[in-house]
């Protein structure tokens, strides 16, 4: 239980962020209506992606500061589940806008911009495949996912805010933050990225340990 | 006892958050709501969810035999 208790948290977390996210009282927007509750599962992708993509900032750093292959591979695995969250971040957006802005797509800052990270992450995995040889592969690696960390936030965060976005929180909309998140949403919300974010880690952790596994056997 | 607290957990924020919604004018699904609709939606959301659960649990243990079994052999 000692080692599982965080697995059953994040199971808990997101078994309340279902029930509760659509039994649970939301403000009354127009144009959004019932949507908003998409707050729980379309933003929430986002935030579990940037903290995965944290992690495996720090452990590339990790890695090219004691070349401990460990480090290297939880940098490979989190951004794995990053990427993975980060594609179902662009899915479920892409079906919120069809439904409220009219289209599955518009040009839009912070739409490319997501996209143009998802690709930046794409190209960080051709890359490691790219190379046979362990530790070069992990060195060359962890400075390119340095640099795929700094476009992602120039790409989602910074050019957003300077032009002008159709998306909420960027470009001079009010985000929902920035009105004060209604606290009704916000009792939602949190514990909705802690449990998002806990699964991330959890299949993180099983990529994690069955290629531990499989390393093993094979170098017997 | 502590195994108990994730219940106790869930229990008390569903009952903060269970409130009665105002009607302003803004289309919203109440008559999903009045029809009792909204619980299917509810019950999908939550077997789906319950389904990924089990299944990386069981993937969990699966892993942790073969880890033990590695474990042991050597």
């Amino acid at each position: 239980m000692k080692k599982h208790w965080w697995k059953i948290l994040s199971g808990c977390l997101l078994l309340y962020t279902v029930i509760i996210g659509f039994l649970g009282d939301v403000p009354s927007m127009a144009i959004l209506n019932e949507s908003i509750r998409n707050l729980y599962f379309h933003v929430t992708m986002w935030f579990a992606m940037m903290i995965l993509l944290i992690v495996s900032l720090v452990n590339s750093i990790k890695y090219l500061g004691a070349f401990n292959l460990k480090s290297d591979i939880i940098a490979e695995e989190s951004a794995r589940v990053a990427t993975l969250f980060g594609v179902l971040g662009l899915i479920t957006g892409m079906v919120w806008a069809k439904y409220t802005w009219g289209a599955w797509w518009v040009n839009d800052v912070q739409l490319n911009g997501a996209a143009a990270t998802m690709l930046v992450y794409a190209a960080y995995f051709l890359l490691r495949n790219s190379m046979e040889d362990e530790q070069k592969r992990a060195r060359i690696s962890a400075v390119y996912s340095i640099f795929a960390f700094a476009m992602m936030i120039v790409f989602i965060i910074i050019l957003p805010r300077m032009t002008d976005s159709l998306h909420p929180g960027k470009g001079g909309n009010p985000g929902f933050s920035s009105y004060d998140l209604d606290h009704r949403l916000r009792l939602v919300f949190y514990p909705a990225v802690i449990g998002w974010t806990l699964l991330g880690v959890w299949i993180m952790n099983l990529r994690i340990r069955l290629k531990n596994l499989n390393n093993r056997i094979e170098s017997k | 006892m502590l195994t108990k607290l994730p219940l106790l957990l869930f229990v008390f924020m569903l009952s903060l958050v269970l409130t009665a919604s105002a009607q302003n004018g803004i289309d919203m699904a109440d008559t999903m709501r009045s029809s009792g609709k909204i619980y299917v939606v509810v019950a999908v959301a939550a077997i789906v969810m319950i389904g990924i659960l089990v299944y990386l649990a069981v993937l969990d243990r699966k892993i942790s035999a073969l880890e033990k079994k590695i474990k042991d052999k050597s």
